[in-house]
């Protein structure tokens, strides 16, 4: 307390950078790998989409030429459609569901945590197990569709894996049953935060449960709702292991995906710059939305 | 495997001059099915009887698309192993450019590579300024429609003799439940099936002006509409083929399914482990049945240069083991494939494998498309294939204009 006093009271100003110096000296490890590896790795690949580098990378440019390409691709116009349907549909089911099954669990029910850990098993497994899980179950020959078919109904199909229009249902599927649970326990913590008297107070006042929910609980659970949406939709950019575990891309390019384009060109096809155009581009993507986002935060911060 | 080698590199320093100079020797290839274990097991078997090294076997499952990139990685990596499988063609090609792959051209001169290895071209392949970089093992053709003997029986009819037949009697087999033609859905296989169907239905000398020329004007032309339009058949045929890979199609001609599948002379170690016999059980066209011809694809094995003699050594002795005619015999009869010498003689060859010996012999051969074409441009015919093969709605034109956009841009 002394200290603290002397320094106010001394003649030098507190030079800023020295604050917490011991805690600043701990993270310039960290600092110099972000710096390195991110910033450093991400402008060398971006530098290097502007090449025409094959299987080594090499410094011989070609100005625009791969991203000409890459957008007059088929597969790759396939795989940005289809991340986009993918992604609107799992972010707003995710939320919803997640949302849903917390305020269900959130009622003081019998067996909670019985519940609790059935929804979010599935997020214990890793995406390629899943996709093979599902890959049987959705099998027309082994899963559902047999099973339905072996109860009389000789009509019934479902086979989404081996349809061009409904596989990335096949797959929504799968990635909803994977990822609702972790988004489930999210919203559940974030319900418990509130405070027991709101929803006294909402009582008294008379207001139907339903709407309680939609015009106080939700609006102040506004930072978990926004922890689940980076998570959902990180997951969701970087989508690749489901595919390859389900579909391998197929049926034909149906259910192909920007990110299985990168690898498949970078690797199998020894062609350094095409991948790194494609790269760039989903590092644009996200940046389209992350920027935003992340200016409103910290704007947000400062106020 | 690096501690191992760097552990090696330093306790044979200590004992050189006392001790033989052996040396461990790891092997990456990506042959893990029954029969492919089995053959380059032969090569392991006979390099630790013969010299004083020791095979390590790097066996990489998931087949090539999975392994190469893990081979690449490594030699580019600075953790090179002894000895890498590719296939012939340009999968190397860069590494080689990049001097990172062991000369073998004093060794292949020695033993006189260039005098025996039938085709040359598959000397050709491994050859870059006039220096060798990788020994030829085997000589693996696309080109065969396998026929099950017993799904024409079921269905009451003779086994076909040729394309024309098979898809005359296509109607017949749908009408007894079956499948006339059976395809795995990954697209290798497309594009495979494909090439195939355009080797023996516009012939050699368009085929040749597409892949060796990269003529965009003749991959729009009459020739490969007909090809299209075929294989917009033959699409009709495998619509209930819902497999992914090619052993499950094979399986599915092999339980009397399926019609006929193509697919390259692989699928014979198929046949061979459910105990069919060819002639009796199943059949195989070479070329379809139209144009007895084969491409002469296969596997060769490169040897990154690692900076110590010893290893070295070992190396040009693997190399020297791998093209013996002893070695050639054991390991193509395990694993199905055509040696790579034309100076032996294989008489346990079975009636498949004979055609194929035959139609080598005659010299009706063209390359592999892994040859004619760098791991690029494959990928994107790859991926034009795999979608025409399992989208109907994909109209042949719409497909040969796509082909032709690519061959233009070929390399």
């Amino acid at each position: 307390m002394s200290s603290a006093r002397r320094v106010r009271d001394g003649a030098r100003p507190p030079i800023r950078l020295l604050r917490n110096l011991s805690s600043k000296i701990a993270a310039i490890p960290m600092v110099l790998v972000g710096l390195g590896v991110f910033v450093g790795g991400t402008l060398w690949t971006v530098l290097h989409s502007f090449t025409d580098s094959r299987l080594l990378p090499r410094l011989n440019w070609v100005g625009l030429d791969q991203y000409e390409r890459l957008w007059s691709t088929r597969r790759w116009l396939v795989s940005i459609e289809n991340l986009a349907v993918y992604g609107i549909v799992s972010l707003v089911l995710t939320m919803c569901l997640g949302f849903f099954l917390a305020a269900l669990l959130d009622r003081k029910i019998r067996y909670e945590d019985t519940f609790r850990t059935i929804f979010l098993y599935p997020f214990a497994l890793s995406f390629i197990v899943t996709g093979l899980v599902w890959q049987w179950i959705l099998n027309p020959e082994f899963g559902i569709q047999a099973i339905i078919r072996g109860l009389g109904f000789q009509n019934f199909n479902f086979d989404p894996l081996y349809n061009p229009d409904l596989v990335i249902i096949g797959l929504l599927i799968a990635g909803l049953w994977q990822g609702t649970g972790l988004i489930m326990v999210i919203m559940l913590a974030g319900l418990r935060g509130i405070d027991e008297d709101i929803w006294k107070a909402t009582r008294v006042d008379g207001i139907p449960i339903w709407k309680t929910y939609i015009i106080v609980i939700i609006p102040m659970m506004k930072p978990v709702f926004v922890t689940a949406l980076v998570l959902v939709t990180s997951g969701i950019v970087k989508l690749y292991d489901l595919v390859v575990a389900m579909t391998a891309g197929g049926p034909g390019i149906a259910s192909e995906v920007p990110a299985k384009y990168v690898y498949d060109t970078l690797f199998t096809r020894q062609n350094l710059g095409q991948g790194f155009a494609a790269s760039t581009m989903m590092l644009v993507t996200v940046a389209i939305i992350l920027i935003p986002w992340a200016y409103m935060q910290f704007r947000e911060k400062r106020q | 495997m690096k501690k191992t080698i760097a552990l090696l590199a330093s306790t044979s320093l200590i004992s050189v001059g006392t001790a033989a100079m052996a040396a461990d020797l790891e092997v990456t290839h990506w042959w893990t099915s029954g029969g492919e274990a089995a053959a380059v097991s032969e090569f392991a078997r006979m390099f630790n009887e013969n010299t004083e090294h020791t095979w390590v076997d790097g066996a990489i499952a998931g087949g090539g698309g999975t392994a190469r990139p893990i081979m690449v990685g490594r030699i580019t990596g600075g953790d090179p192993m002894g000895a890498t499988q590719f296939n012939h063609g340009r999968q190397a090609e860069e590494l080689v450019e990049a001097g990172l792959m062991l000369d073998l051209t004093e060794l292949a001169e020695a033993e006189g590579w260039s005098d025996f290895v039938n085709p040359s071209s598959l000397l050709d392949s491994c050859t870059l300024d006039g220096r060798i970089y990788c020994v030829p093992i085997n000589i693996h053709s696309w080109q065969w429609l396998w026929l099950s003997h017993k799904a024409y029986e079921d269905a009451g009819i003779p086994v076909p003799t040729n394309w024309d037949e098979f898809v005359a009697a296509a109607p017949a087999l749908e009408e007894a439940g079956k499948i006339p033609l059976a395809m795995g859905q990954q697209p290798w296989q497309s594009n495979g099936a494909f090439n195939v169907m355009a080797i023996a239905l516009a012939g050699t000398d368009a085929w040749k002006a597409v892949h060796l020329d990269h003529d965009a004007e003749v991959a729009a032309g009459p020739d490969y509409a007909r090809v299209f339009e075929a294989a917009a058949q033959a699409r009709a045929f495998s619509a209930r083929s819902n497999v992914q890979d090619w052993n499950q199609a094979t399986n599915m001609l092999i339980s009397g399914q399926a019609g006929g599948q193509i697919m390259g002379d692989w699928a014979q170690g198929e046949f061979q482990v459910a105990g069919q016999v060819a002639g009796e059980d199943y059949s195989c066209l070479p070329g379809l049945g139209v144009n007895e011809i084969i491409s002469t694809g296969g596997d060769a094995f490169y040897f990154p240069k690692v900076n110590n003699p010893e290893i070295e050594a070992a190396q040009l002795e693997l190399a020297s083991l791998m093209i013996s005619k002893e070695a050639q015999v054991a390991f193509n009869l395990k694993k199905g494939s055509l040696p790579v010498r034309g100076d032996i003689d294989l008489t346990a060859a079975n009636d498949c494998m004979a055609k194929g010996l035959e139609i080598l012999a005659t010299g009706a051969i063209l390359p592999d498309t892994n040859q004619t074409f760098s791991p690029d441009t494959q990928g994107q015919l790859e991926d034009l294939m795999v979608e025409f093969w399992n989208d109907p709605s994909y109209s042949a034109e719409d497909a040969q204009r796509q082909y032709a956009d690519i061959i233009s841009r070929a390399d």
